[in-house]
């Protein structure tokens, strides 16, 4: 794809993430393996696989929260380089939602949702808390604007990330397993509140082991182990006729 | 194996909410609980009430009721008949109190130096303040608007009328405070981004901060305000060479710049990953994610340290007497040794009412710092 570093944001054509022969290596130990995916607009991808598998790596990797040493990943038409503007402009365009939520504990929960808007996209703060206080209504929390993070709930800290991450109106939104550090009571919350957005167009990358959602939300499932892609299926195939051994073998762990 | 009887239940009626239990309350229960709990406790209040009983009549009798506090010369704090076992000599630090304050300072300018003090104390208490109007206009006054308006206002600027005054003739409290201050106001800024050059990821920037920050760690800050006075006109002709007091000025603020680079790493160490990948991940470039996510938590929790290592420094400020420049404790040293007042109890008291304006300086950015602390912890918690 042409490179266009004077226009970061490229006109809504080809695929949202186009990943081609991707190796990264952690010193000795050889992460990724020869990563070709490509995720076309819209569309929501689900990641699994056994703990060590690579899939976090890789998810990071689409925003370049970690750089690799052979490879291309290509993300709304802008290549990833070492170009610090390409990564920014990637990252303005990409939402991510963390493990552990990563809300910034110093900041409001308004403050949080506005932070990026204000001092990236120098959004006007009047319009930049009126864009968070509508993203808080659609994560039904908008009564919880003016607290700390630290007085919520791992649910509404989780819808809260979500939230600060759709203020930047991203068109690719990685979850970076958003239900694993929660209990299991306030995990049904969160998965409610991606199913609603999955309704909504916006290309998905999850990893997750909520084999549940997989199954009700993605156009895909990939299953990720040892560094490498396994298997990619449509959700019926991935769980009712498996091609793969390892595939197999990680469902009946999961499924049991 | 016999069946437990407890393998099943159901709760039938709710557990009601009560009140906690009343502590054990009033003066006597604190005592008994803290005080005379054990036999050791017991010995060790009656030891400290023993000392206590001995030794605070002796103080007040030293400082209070025996002190004399008017007179003109040594005669007033000498023993008589009238006062057998004179106390504090405070008649004494009133004679010299304008010199303790202003040092040589032409007597007919030190309006000027009034002036300064007011200037500062309002820019603190517009910057100490957290409730205060408009703090960005009272960080602008602080750190650009007071240091020109000091400049002008010391120094003198002959054009605006003010006769220029040679920080030689500076002395005093005026002295303490411009080197503690300048130390501070630029000890805090320079250490934060040598603290940042320390974690970057550019090599030379890292070799520089660690070569700044471990070489004037491990030297003396007198042997750096020695170097600062006496080898730096080696290097620059005599002409061009900065003012004695500027040298001793850029000395500390260099010198405690290293310190701080430290306790603002140890704050920088302390923010978790995930709050730099968070940052990161919503686009924000390496200033503003610092700036507005990273340091004003590293800060927060540093804070402590911070105050710890501004109150070193204040104290520090007298060392700058090493390289001839009168500062405050210097000032009493001089005046003590006045033959028109010497007395047995001079030297004491000139040496308490130092101890008195450190503490009180010290002391009071200690209770600042906490009470700043303790309202950010509760902020987060609301």
């Amino acid at each position: 794809m042409e490179q266009r570093p004077d226009q970061p944001v490229s006109p809504r054509a080809g695929p949202a993430v186009e990943i081609t022969g991707l190796h990264k290596w952690y010193g000795e130990f050889h992460v990724l393996r020869d990563i070709n995916l490509t995720v076309a607009r819209g569309e929501r991808i689900v990641i699994c696989g056994p703990s060590g598998g690579g899939k976090s790596t890789l998810l990071r990797c689409i925003n370049r929260l970690e750089d690799w040493q052979r490879g291309r990943i290509v993300v709304d038409g802008i290549e990833l380089t070492d170009d610090p503007k390409h990564i920014v402009a990637v990252r303005r365009d990409v939402g991510m939602v963390f493990q552990h939520f990563n809300l910034f504990p110093h900041l409001t929960v308004l403050e949080n949702c506005t932070l990026a808007p204000i001092w990236v996209r120098r959004m006007p703060k009047k319009e930049a808390e009126e864009l968070a206080m509508s993203y808080l209504a659609r994560v039904k929390i908008p009564e919880q604007a003016q607290k700390y993070p630290a007085r919520l709930s791992g649910g509404q800290q989780q819808r809260v990330a979500i939230a600060r991450a759709l203020c930047m109106s991203p068109s690719i939104m990685l979850f970076d397993e958003p239900t694993s550090a929660l209990d299991p009571e306030m995990v049904k919350e969160v998965l409610d509140t991606m199913v609603e957005l999955a309704t909504d167009g916006i290309t998905m990358l999850v990893v997750s082991h909520e084999m549940g959602f997989a199954r009700q939300v993605a156009d895909r499932v990939i299953l990720m182990a040892d560094g490498q892609i396994v298997e990619i299926n449509e959700p019926n195939g991935f769980f009712d006729a498996p091609q793969h051994e390892r595939t197999r073998l990680f469902l009946r762990q999961v499924l049991r | 194996m016999a069946a437990t009887a407890d393998s099943f239940y159901l709760r039938t009626v709710p557990a009601q909410r009560l009140p906690p239990p009343p502590a054990r309350a009033g003066a006597i229960g604190w005592l008994r609980a803290n005080l005379l709990s054990s036999p050791g406790n017991i010995a060790l209040t009656a030891i400290c009430v023993v000392s206590v009983c001995w030794v605070v009549p002796q103080l007040l009798r030293f400082f209070l009721l025996d002190a004399v506090w008017s007179g003109h010369d040594r005669e007033a704090c000498l023993a008589s008949p009238v006062n057998p076992e004179p106390g504090a000599c405070w008649a004494f630090v009133r004679v010299w109190l304008n010199y303790f304050i202003y040092g040589f300072y032409p007597i007919g300018e030190r309006w000027r130096v009034d002036l300064f003090f007011l200037a500062l104390a309002f820019g603190i208490v517009w910057l100490a303040w957290l409730a205060a109007p408009r703090r960005d206009i009272g960080a602008f006054y602080f750190f650009i608007v007071l240091p020109i308006l000091s400049f002008v206002l010391l120094s003198g600027v002959p054009m605006f009328g003010l006769s220029q005054v040679s920080t030689s003739l500076w002395g005093g409290i005026l002295v303490t405070i411009v080197v503690a201050t300048v130390g501070i106001v630029v000890s805090l800024p320079l250490g934060i981004l040598l603290a940042l050059g320390r974690r970057s990821e550019i090599a030379v920037v890292r070799l520089c901060s660690v070569t700044f920050i471990e070489f004037v760690r491990g030297v003396p800050l007198i042997t750096v305000l020695f170097m600062a006075s006496v080898m730096l006109p080696l290097f620059v002709p005599e002409r061009f060479a900065p003012d004695k007091l500027l040298r001793a000025l850029i000395g500390v603020a260099l010198f405690a710049s290293a310190y701080m680079a430290e306790v603002v790493r140890g704050g920088l160490a302390a923010v978790p990953r995930g709050q730099y990948e968070a940052a990161r991940a919503l686009g924000l470039p390496y200033w503003r994610m610092m700036a507005l996510v990273v340091l004003p938590q590293a800060l927060r929790v540093t804070l402590p340290n911070i105050v710890n290592t501004f109150i070193g420094l204040f104290k520090d400020t007298t060392l700058v007497f090493v390289v001839g420049i009168f500062d405050f404790l210097r000032t009493i040293e001089a005046a003590r040794a006045d033959p028109h007042w010497a007395t047995p109890v001079t030297s004491v008291t000139g040496y308490v009412f130092a101890a008195m304006f450190y503490f009180a300086c010290c002391y009071g950015m200690s209770r600042y710092a906490r009470s700043v602390e303790t309202r950010l912890a509760r902020a987060q918690r609301r």
